[in-house]
């Protein structure tokens, strides 16, 4: 099991999600699998607006944790920009760690479908180490 | 009269199918609080599986993101004439301090402008003590912004055939 695997194991509202690490080209990243539960917009389909903030929230979370963190960082605060409809797929999500100070963590996420230039969603947060 | 607002019919009242309409709101057990002119008002049983830091059961964040996400939705939607659909566009969420373990959550949003393309929300949640919010939110959406239609609709129909 990856480090990212034994945190997400962790958390009730990972699980929950049914998110889990997968890797790219460009190394690891946070999958949040398509399932009818989680849909926000009937007609489109898309995924809940409030699914893909947590979703961003939990990449960032987990970024953090994947540094061996004694406890879990508290957020802050979190923007999240939607920038596409997030239709019936797995979505992929990113996070780069802007600032790790010593008491607050700055990060960023950015999600995608099929097409990482086309991506859907885009987070940034500080969070309470 | 013709009523000003498109879901007017509901407004007061306890109308379920307005949050479970939405299929991840009904798997999460989201509940309506209150609907009324450009405000709406939702609440979510504290769960288990919904929770971040096992080591002090508090919610994950991304939980309250969901909610002040819909309430603020609810909002825009009870301030609309026409039910033409909408899109989150940004949410930002200040998380003020941790939600009390064990607690019932709520969330209320007020939509407080609304030009032709945008409306503008902010949003609290609080757990035991509405002035005591442990989140706010401001949030922007996209007004008109599909043809798929608002996701009410059917809701909106299904309430008028059986009534």
């Amino acid at each position: 099991m990856s480090a990212i695997d034994e945190v997400i194991a962790q958390i009730p509202y990972a699980r929950f999600l049914e998110v889990r690490e997968d890797n790219d080209e460009d190394g690891s990243l946070v999958v949040l699998p398509f399932r009818d539960e989680i849909v926000g917009n009937v007609n489109l389909p898309a995924v809940h607006g409030g699914v893909v903030g947590a979703f961003l929230e939990l990449t960032a979370l987990l970024q953090l944790m994947e540094q061996g963190l004694e406890r879990v960082p508290r957020p802050i605060n979190f923007n999240i920009d939607f920038l596409r409809s997030v239709g019936p797929h797995d979505t992929r999500g990113r996070a780069e760690i802007v600032k790790h100070g010593r008491r607050i963590a700055n990060v960023r996420v950015l999600a995608w479908q099929d097409d990482r230039a086309r991506p859907v969603a885009a987070g940034i947060g500080n969070f309470l180490l | 009269m013709m009523p000003r607002y498109a879901l007017e019919q509901f407004f007061g009242g306890d109308h379920q199918p307005l949050v479970t309409h939405v299929p991840h709101c009904k798997h999460l057990d989201m509940r309506l609080v209150e609907a009324a002119p450009c405000a709406g008002t939702v609440s979510l049983p504290w769960q288990e599986r919904l929770v971040g830091n096992p080591a002090t059961g508090v919610v994950f964040g991304g939980v309250i993101t969901t909610l002040l996400d819909h309430a603020c939705g609810l909002a825009v939607t009870c301030s609309l004439e026409k039910l033409i659909a909408i899109a989150t566009l940004d949410l930002r969420i200040d998380y003020l301090r941790a939600a009390v373990p064990g607690c019932e959550l709520f969330a209320r949003a007020e939509c407080y402008k609304s030009t032709r393309n945008v409306a503008f929300v902010r949003g609290t949640a609080w757990d035991e003590d509405a002035d005591d919010p442990f989140a706010t939110c401001l949030a922007t959406f996209m007004l008109g912004a599909h043809s798929a239609g608002h996701g009410a609709d059917r809701m909106k129909n299904e309430a008028e055939q059986s009534s």
